[in-house]
């Protein structure tokens, strides 16, 4: 736990936020820790965007009948436009991107040991891709609003109203603007893909004297397995955009069905890519967490191999499953019971995850910091996510909750319950290594537990209006679903003040916050071997690997109010009583 | 190669533990990167990199083989009377052969900047391009022969139900329509005035009769079309014997076809843009028997485009 | 907690409990078994993480001076259990959900057929005997298999009292089948249909209502269905109301996205070929069952199909309904013969 104390003013240590100046050294740097820092003002800032349309849902959802707009046409078009920006905003700009750019680059090069990542300058180019997806993504929110606003004809089309999911006919044959949508969701993927290339010859080569395979911090594994889906997933997502853009401009027919085509293949080439990519979203998540828990209960994490291998098992089981989101497409019954109990069969390595982080915390020493708060928030938001995919998964009962609101709270608690949980505790976790301050703990504390409450009172009455019937993508609704959705709008608010009071936080951290030890929390992974914040170079000296997980050697060291080296040898006993708990055998 | 990946144990920086900013040692090489300890763990990482690249590419193009095979599976007869009647096989095997002929002027342009022969570097860089150009220059034979043929891709297609006609219209007259009226506010639900809005979606209109049908194209008085008449005959029969509800399916072919050869043609296009590229370096003498990396890189793309259409070509053009 | 139990006593109480809505189908049944099912078990894991974590969080929580406890870090006999007992649940619940699929999935022989016509954004239903109705009437206590077709894009037909929901998908026909519960005879039970594939702008105002009728009730309702007890040109607007026409062609001259009804008849109609022609009752009816053929002037060609969506008589009713909406028309009557007939003379409603 951080204590107040006098601290005495650092030497100035030329690091990689001082080591260049000017626009131009952060608009063409190679520094990964430089690339992740963009990546995360452009993914914080598409989190922002995404986040206000969601306010501007949950409000225009707060009467059946679109209390927000005098006239229905400009009502539902307003509606339909929201819906489907904050998901594809949220999807392609903040969710997939989230972990593994901004704290993969950052931490990933630390956590190994190295100097960089593999490809620079494919690092740099993989920035580029993102922000130019967001440019073409913005031209299609600034069409919509033009058009609303002046009746103007947004050249390429303007506005998207077809949902993130782009379905056939209507996307290629009735919506406005497909092509520039999809277009740039084809140019983030390339973002996602060249992340993907990086990390894989990154793992494979860059590792520290010493890190074997299995030794290294989960996180890597888990950014690993990401990679792995990225590489093998995405591609395939870029052909079916393609393809979209092909049926429109040069009307191919091959979604058409008065062309000749088949909207149901459109629905398998999409899933086939999106299904891995919830697993792009959250298997870099339960990284994050394997190293919150371990860290902030000093424990070794529990089951290691089987963490480790569960990351891989989801990674190659989430290829198989893409049928769970067509049940109801009309697609064969043998089809539905082949993907059917494929898709239990995912449950299983997150069932263990969750059972192995109770298991770390198990005779921990745990502190209750800002990450840990989120770290424990996710196991119980993870859970409800996970057990409310059974349901879906499971035919008979999938039947009547597909396309309601159950799957839109299912998936909420597994991308932001789940995810973004964990993306905030792993911002938490490592804001002191980046920026070299600590931020006010308590501050985060109360955030942390507002989102918490605020989160579950916004999602959870969505599940009852879902099993109750409530359609989703519903601009007006039936009168007996009004009260889950005040109770929901509630919530969202109450979560947005959370939010809000993360974002204060920051600042104020990178403000005015105490200088940070090298080593806050106490960890033995590598990245925290190097300087807060780390220099351009990474380690003055190539460090030599050791099991991240045993804490053992680090001592906390009041006066910096962080942790150092312990400065003796200890004997058995000590061994003993200080708890150093024995190393993974392999 | 260098055994990094293929062990636990990463490499150990061969200098032990001399920090990194010095360059007293003569021997460091000017294109080792700063984040990688030896020239081989460089080589090692680029070589994955471009070997995982490589496998996104092949994801990518699966996608299409992919709508090829449903395609072709659920329509067959279809398949093969679009082959058969449209797709000379002259030019195609010649593609192919060149195609393959250029992957091994590239193997060996790699091979010999493995062994320092700048000069043969420079010639098979060279004839690699050639054969490159030779594939696109028959390429564009061919697609010229199709828009001639009016079986271009989608809405330029005959065969398509949203042909526009024998002309060939500026693109996507959907999307540059004059604007509709601005839409008022009506009592009744209104739809929005969306300039954008579908193609037809009658199921009523006339079915497509095809080179022979009911709207068809007024002959042109072109070369391609009076060199094929002859075939032109056995082709109407031929698709006069698919049944009415296999005849919507025939734009299905072209579109497979096009997209499949447009996406290899763009990779071909890319390439020979970085062999280009590769050629100007080598003319300088940038590469040596230490540092070959990036035409080591570049063979391997060059190699995944030949193996592409290695795929593409039987299952296009050989089909009956 | 209360909430749970309370629904687990009206499971048993035999009604659909607080999370389903109510039940009025064969199959609902089931479902909501299973849907309990897996509640419960979901409710036992989630309550055992959450006292763990709560416990352990109480328990193990920092506290200066006191040494973190030995522990080991793997223990493979409590890995595997914890991988097999889930696995053995999820092949229970994967079974029983495969299971009530295939009855879902596999109607009984000889089922009543209904046809669903799907377009944006209303539906349409279609009876044996030829009647077209904008709302499901369905007798009880009888299988019946509706036929889903969509004359333009995804739509999806849900209805949550019945617990049955597939995607109506265009140039396709998806079957479902349903059995409703028996209901009181004078007491036919409504419930509500809605479209829950997003289709575009009214995707959210999609819905329809189903009406179930004891069956004697049902047939008598059919047979006096298809009798129209109003004029041609009310029964034409009645088309134009329910059928979809009014979304793209207003009555008041208003564009929405084709030509307006008004003032239509016996207005010269430009081509997009440039020919041109005067819209009397013979071209209104070749634009009405062939939408597009001669595309107009200023307007894309996007009408949806109207076959079988209008019969041949409803064809006739809409053209009688177009004519009187222009003021070309003027339907004379004889002149009255006496003060009194001239005094009973209305004009037709319009």
């Amino acid at each position: 736990m951080s204590v107040a104390q006098p601290i005495p003013a650092p030497a100035k240590v030329d690091n990689y936020l001082t080591h260049d100046r000017g626009f131009m050294s952060w608009a063409f740097t190679l520094d990964h820790k430089r690339i992740g820092l963009l990546y995360m003002g452009g993914v914080l800032t598409a989190f922002l965007l995404g986040g206000t349309f969601a306010v501007l849902i949950r409000t225009f959802l707060l009467t059946p009948h679109a209390w927000m707009f005098k006239d229905k046409v400009q009502a539902h078009l307003f509606y339909n436009n929201m819906f489907s920006l904050h998901g594809a905003v949220m999807v392609f700009m903040f969710i997939i991107p989230a972990v593994p750019a901004v704290l993969g680059n950052f931490v990933l090069p630390l956590m190994l040991g190295a100097k960089d990542v593999a490809f620079p300058r494919l690092n740099l180019l993989s920035l580029y891709c993102w922000f130019g997806g967001a440019i073409f993504f913005s031209y299609v929110l600034l069409g919509g609003v033009f058009h609303a606003a002046f009746g103007v004809q947004w050249p390429g089309g303007w506005g998207l109203d077809t949902g993130w999911t782009f379905y056939t006919p209507y996307s290629t044959n009735y919506a406005s603007g497909t092509v520039p949508a999809t277009l740039g969701a084809f140019i983030l993927g390339f973002s996602s893909i060249l992340t993907g290339v990086n990390f894989v010859a990154t793992i494979h080569t860059l590792r520290a004297r010493g890190m074997a395979w299995f030794r290294m911090p989960l996180f890597v594994w888990a950014l690993y397995a990401t990679s792995l889906i990225q590489i093998l997933a995405t591609p395939v997502l870029a052909i079916t955009l393609l393809l979209i853009t092909a049926e429109r401009t040069l009307n191919v027919g091959i979604f058409d069905p008065h062309i000749g085509g088949d909207p149901v293949l459109f629905q398998h080439f999409f899933w086939f890519y999106s299904h891995p990519a919830v697993y792009i979203m959250i298997l870099p998540a339960m990284g994050v967490i394997s190293e919150l828990i371990s860290v902030h209960s000093r424990k070794h994490i529990f089951g290691y191999n089987f963490i480790a291998l569960s990351s891989v098992a989801l990674a190659l089981l989430g290829f198989i499953v893409w049928g769970h989101h067509m049940f109801v497409s009309g697609q064969s019954n043998l089809a539905n019971t082949i993907f059917s109990i494929l898709t239990f069969s995912v449950a299983i390595p997150s069932a263990v995850k969750v059972f192995n982080w109770l298991g770390t915390l198990y005779k921990g020493s745990i502190r209750f910091t800002t990450p840990m708060l989120y770290a424990m928030g996710f196991i119980l938001l993870f859970t409800i996510g996970g057990l409310t995919g059974l349901f879906l998964g499971a035919l008979m009962v999938d039947i009547p909750l597909h396309d309601t609101y159950f799957v839109i709270a299912h998936f909420h608690y597994v991308a932001m319950g789940s995810m973004l949980f964990a993306f905030l505790g792993g911002m938490y976790h490592w804001f002191p290594k980046m920026f070299g301050k600590m931020y006010h703990e308590r501050t985060g504390q109360i955030a942390a537990i507002i989102i918490f409450i605020g989160f579950n009172i916004t999602f959870l009455p969505q599940f009852v209006a879902g099993t109750k019937g409530a359609p989703r993508r519903w601009a007006e609704y039936p009168e007996q679903y009004q009260k889950y959705h005040v109770m929901s709008t509630c919530g969202a608010y109450m979560m947005t003040t959370g939010l809000l009071i993360v974002a204060f936080n920051w600042l104020h951290g990178l403000m005015r916050g105490r200088p940070a030890p090298d080593n806050p929390w106490g960890g033995n992974s590598l990245e925290w071997h190097c300087p807060s914040p780390p220099p351009h170079d990474n380690f003055a000296v190539p460090p030599v690997a050791d099991d991240p997980y045993n804490m053992g050697g680090w001592e906390y060291d009041k006066t910096i109010g962080g942790w150092v080296p312990r400065s003796h040898e200890i004997s058995p006993s000590e061994t003993a009583a200080a708890g150093r708990t024995r190393p993974v055998s392999h | 190669m260098s055994s990094a990946s293929q062990t636990d144990l990463p490499l150990a920086a061969p200098h032990g533990d001399h920090a990194h900013g010095d360059h007293a040692h003569g021997d460091h090489d000017p294109h080792l990167a700063h984040h990688f300890d030896t020239p081989e763990q460089q080589m090692t990482s680029a070589k994955l990199g471009m070997w995982v690249f490589l496998g996104t590419e092949v994801l990518m193009f699966g996608g299409l083989f992919c709508a090829y095979s449903i395609n072709r599976h659920n329509h067959p007869e279809v398949f093969a009377f679009a082959a058969e009647s449209y797709l000379n096989v002259f030019w195609g095997t010649l593609n192919t052969l060149i195609l393959i002929s250029s992957s091994l002027t590239m193997a060996w342009g790699v091979r010999a900047a493995q062994l320092n022969q700048k000069r043969l570097l420079v010639v098979c860089l060279i004839l690699t391009l050639l054969g490159a150009a030779g594939f696109m220059v028959i390429k564009s034979i061919e697609y010229t022969a199709k828009w001639d043929e009016h079986v271009w891709v989608g809405k330029w297609n005959q065969y398509n139900a949203d042909y526009k006609g024998s002309e060939p219209e500026a693109p996507g007259p959907a999307l540059n329509a004059p604007p509709t009226p601005v839409m008022t506010p009506a009592a009744s639900p209104a739809t929005p005035s969306d300039a954008n809005a579908g193609q037809d979606v009658s199921m009523i209109k006339p079915r497509y009769g095809g080179p022979s049908g009911l709207a068809a194209p007024t002959a042109h008085p072109n070369e391609s079309i009076r060199e094929s008449s002859l075939n032109e005959r056995v082709r109407v029969e031929r698709y006069r014997s698919l049944s009415d509800s296999e005849q919507w399916h025939v734009s299905a072919f072209f579109s497979c076809y096009f997209l499949m050869t447009g996406l290899h043609g763009l990779h071909v296009l890319i390439g020979m843009g970085v062999i280009t590229w590769l050629l100007i370096r080598a003319i300088k003498g940038e590469f040596s028997a230490e540092y070959f990396t990036p035409v080591d890189l570049v063979g391997l793309y060059w190699h995944l485009v030949d193996i592409i259409w290695i795929f593409l070509y039987p299952l296009l053009y050989l089909i009956h | 907690m209360m909430v749970i139990m309370a629904g687990l006593l009206n499971i048993l109480a035999d009604s659909s409990g607080f999370w389903m809505p109510p039940r009025a189908s064969t199959v609902a049944a089931d479902v909501d078994w299973l849907f309990y099912f897996i509640l419960w078990i979901s409710v036992f894991f989630f309550v055992l993480i959450f006292v763990l974590l709560v416990y352990f969080a109480w328990k193990y929580r920092y506290r200066e001076g006191q040494p973190v406890g030995d522990a080991p870090s793997h223990n493979t006999a409590l890995e595997l259990t914890w991988t097999f007992i889930p696995t053995l649940l999820v092949v229970i619940i994967f079974y029983y959900g495969f299971k009530g699929f295939m009855g879902l999935a596999v109607p009984p022989p000889d089922p009543y057929e209904i046809v669903v016509m799907a377009h944006m954004w209303s539906f349409n239903f279609g009876y044996p005997n030829g009647h077209i109705d904008d709302q499901l009437h369905i007798p009880a206590n009888t299988p019946i298999q509706f036929t889903l077709n969509s004359a333009d894009v995804i739509h999806g037909f849900y209805v949550p009292a019945f617990r049955v929901k597939k995607d109506i998908v265009p140039d396709r026909y998806n079957k479902i089948w349903v059995q409703a519960l028996p209901v009181k005879a004078g007491d036919p039970q409504t419930y509500d249909i809605y479209c829950t594939q997003y289709c575009g702008q009214n995707h959210s105002t999609m819905r329809s209502s189903v009406i179930v009728h004891d069956p004697d009730e049902f047939r008598s309702w059919l047979e006096k269905a298809d009798l129209v007890n109003m004029s041609p040109a009310e029964h034409g607007h009645k088309i134009w109301e329910t059928r979809g026409c009014n979304g793209c062609h207003s009555l008041d001259g208003t564009i929405i996205r084709a030509p307006s009804w008004k003032d239509v008849f016996g207005l010269e109609q430009h081509f997009q070929d440039g020919t041109s022609q005067i819209a009397d009752e013979d071209y209104l009816h070749l634009v009405i069952t062939n939408p597009n053929i001669k595309p107009i002037v200023g307007f894309q060609p996007v009408m949806p199909p109207t076959a079988g969506l209008l019969k041949p008589r409803d064809v006739d009713d809409v053209i009688m309904y177009i004519k009187t909406l222009s003021s070309k028309y003027h339907p004379t009557l004889p002149k009255p013969t006496t003060a009194a007939a001239a005094a009973a003379t209305t004009k037709p409603a319009k």
